[in-house]
């Protein structure tokens, strides 16, 4: 056989096949200004806003008034607090799940799916009133003191995470051979509580802190069952500004957004490619 | 007598489906039986069972004495070595190899003695800091058997360790895992779906199918005096040719117009119709003086070190492998030929 030392023919017409690529790349631009436009108006406008809490000249001083307000940095911790404590239990709750959900009851994935996503078809306000009647009279009565309530609100913001915190887990199980590792660790000696504690959760750290900042995101501002449980949390203090404020609330949101963004750039931080776990 | 590992009687089903049916084996300390047999046949499931992550449906384990039928895989101090590695991601080497250790609270001195000991073993005393995502695969799978035999086992279980490498990196950790089991004198089941990896591994193959064992024997009994046609057919390469039975006390068959001639002891009755079994290496391509068949080559196929040669005879497929040295003549495809095996090469059944 003769191989041929013919150069290999090469198309004269080298601009056709990037013509398409270059069009595609000006319809993404354009759409991506557009999507930016629509989102970052309304935020400039509310940002404007915010600065002109002083006569004739632009500053902060919405901000420090903000900051400066006793009910502020309470409400604001009060929230932390929950959202930290909620996550907890919604961990303690889901991952254990899950994890036996993937191992061994792998049929029940829908069944246990559906219920997780509950807290998307039930609205906040029929929640609330629902564990009202159902822990505010003996023998399970949760209302009594603010203290109680605020145990009620915290497994009442666990359930409102699930839809978020099994979708993570799940994600992260999915994401690996959690039968094979289970099975290596049992024949290692390990017993369940060992196994969970050093091989599945530090191997889920990564869904699960996107699951847990997801959840912080969504209680931090939460209104309607902190209202209705008489909770002094930072969703019904940014409620109550909004009625009785000008420029604060505007600082307030912008103050919301960042927060939330920092929230999502902390998990694009830990989940950015090339990082362990 | 019962051996070091005993299973008795076992039976698994799945939902009424019998996996593994009446399975006996007793195995000998420091023994290495290699469980062999295509997919689905039980090979897995037994040994799951051996390790503790299933339960049989009936029948007993015993491991040195002691029955561990019902026993917790994490109480049975089995070591296993898993098809995907299975290494901890989130831990290093040395941490993957200690854990273990760690979980039966070893002390800190003598765990990290240990560690480094089976990192010498494996050959990758530099890899203790190394996390398994930046070890290649055959790294990957030393690792994990180090971190199987760190806990020093009674007994090691392989299931398909070698399935997903290289053929290159296959033979070499192959070769590495055989040195290590006698260097150790461990007793050893290895699971495999490769005919070749079980018999040039292990002391005994158990093959496998449909949930039964098929026959229980050493790797050049199993190959040559195969026990079942599907054991013949599994192990290695053969050729089944039909014949008639002419006398069965002188070994006499007949294929079409030849006659031909086996040393080995015919059951079947004069007349009856039988397959006559070879091994494609038993046949050559020279004139002898019994048991020659003409036939036409189809292909001839380059292997290496051996050249495939099909035949057609008599409207039936000889496989010919013939080892390739510098001087062979290689027939063509379509050439007339005369093929021939000695009697004691081939066998008949029913």
């Amino acid at each position: 056989m003769t191989i041929s030392t013919a150069p290999i023919p090469v198309s004269t017409d080298a601009e056709a096949p990037e013509a398409p690529a270059r069009r595609n790349r000006f319809w993404a631009w354009v759409i991506f200004i557009m999507t930016a436009v629509y989102f970052l108006i309304p935020l400039g406008a509310t940002f404007w806003w915010s600065l002109r809490a002083e006569a004739d000249k632009l500053g902060f001083e919405a901000y420090r008034r903000l900051f400066e307000d006793a009910n502020f940095w309470p409400s604001f911790t009060e929230s932390v607090v929950n959202a930290v404590a909620a996550i907890f239990l919604s961990l303690l709750i889901i991952v254990p799940t899950a994890y036996w959900v993937t191992l061994r009851l792998p049929r029940l994935r829908p069944v246990v799916e559906f219920i997780t996503l509950l807290p998307f078809v039930i609205p906040a306000v029929v929640l609330v009133f629902g564990l009202i009647r159902l822990y505010g009279r003996p023998p399970l009565l949760l209302t009594a003191t603010y203290d109680s309530s605020r145990v009620l609100l915290i497994c009442a913001y666990a359930a409102l995470s699930f839809p978020y915190m099994f979708r993570s887990v799940d994600n992260g199980l999915r994401a690996m051979d959690v039968r094979s590792l289970t099975e290596a660790a049992q024949s290692l000696g390990a017993g369940w509580p060992t196994i969970l504690r050093r091989v599945i959760f530090p191997n889920l750290r990564v869904a699960l802190l996107s699951g847990a900042l997801l959840t912080f995101a969504i209680v931090i501002g939460e209104l309607t069952i902190a209202l209705f449980m008489a909770q002094q949390t930072f969703g019904p203090y940014m409620a109550n500004l909004t009625r009785s404020k000008v420029y604060e609330p505007s600082a307030m949101a912008v103050v919301a957004f960042a927060l939330t963004w920092a929230a999502m750039g902390t998990i694009a931080l830990i989940t950015r490619p090339g990082k362990r776990g | 007598m019962s051996g070091f590992l005993s299973l008795h009687g076992i039976r698994k089903e799945f939902n009424g489906v019998v996996a593994v049916d009446t399975f006996d084996l007793d195995v000998e300390p420091g023994e290495f039986v290699s469980f062999l047999g295509p997919s689905g046949c039980g090979k897995t499931t037994t040994l799951r069972m051996v390790a503790g992550f299933e339960q049989p449906t009936a029948g007993t384990i015993r491991l040195a004495g002691k029955d561990v039928t019902y026993a917790k895989a994490n109480e049975r101090n089995i070591g296993m070595v898993f098809q995907s590695y299975a290494l901890f991601p989130n831990m290093t080497v040395a941490e993957n190899i200690a854990f273990g250790l760690r979980v039966r609270k070893e002390e800190g001195s003598a765990r990290s003695d240990r560690v480094s000991e089976l990192l010498d073993l494996i050959h990758l005393p530099d890899k203790a800091k190394s996390y398994p995502n930046e070890l290649s695969g055959g790294q990957q799978q030393r690792v994990a058997l180090a971190r199987a035999l760190a806990i020093r086992p009674q007994l090691l279980l392989l299931d398909e360790p070698l399935s997903a490498l290289d053929a290159k990196i296959r033979d070499d950790l192959r070769a590495e895992i055989r040195r290590i089991q006698r260097q150790l004198n461990i007793t050893t089941i290895y699971v495999t779906h490769d005919q070749e990896e079980a018999l040039a591994l292990s002391d005994r193959v158990v093959v496998m199918s449909k949930g039964r064992m098929e026959q229980v024997g050493e790797p050049f009994e199993i190959y040559n005096n195969p026990a079942t046609g599907f054991v013949a057919s599994f192990v290695g390469q053969l050729n089944r040719l039909p014949v008639t039975v002419e006398d069965p006390a002188l070994g006499r068959i007949r294929m079409g117009r030849n006659e031909l001639r086996t040393t080995s002891m015919i059951e079947a009755p004069t007349g009856a119709g039988v397959s006559l079994m070879m091994r494609p290496e038993e046949i050559t391509l020279d004139d002898a003086e019994e048991n020659v068949l003409e036939g036409i080559v189809e292909t001839v196929t380059f292997l290496g070190s051996i050249v495939r040669v099909q035949v057609g005879v008599e409207g039936s497929k000889v496989i010919a492998d013939l080892f390739n040295e510098r001087l062979l003549e290689l027939p063509e495809a379509g050439d007339s030929t005369r093929i021939s095996f000695p009697p004691h090469a081939c066998w008949v059944m029913a």
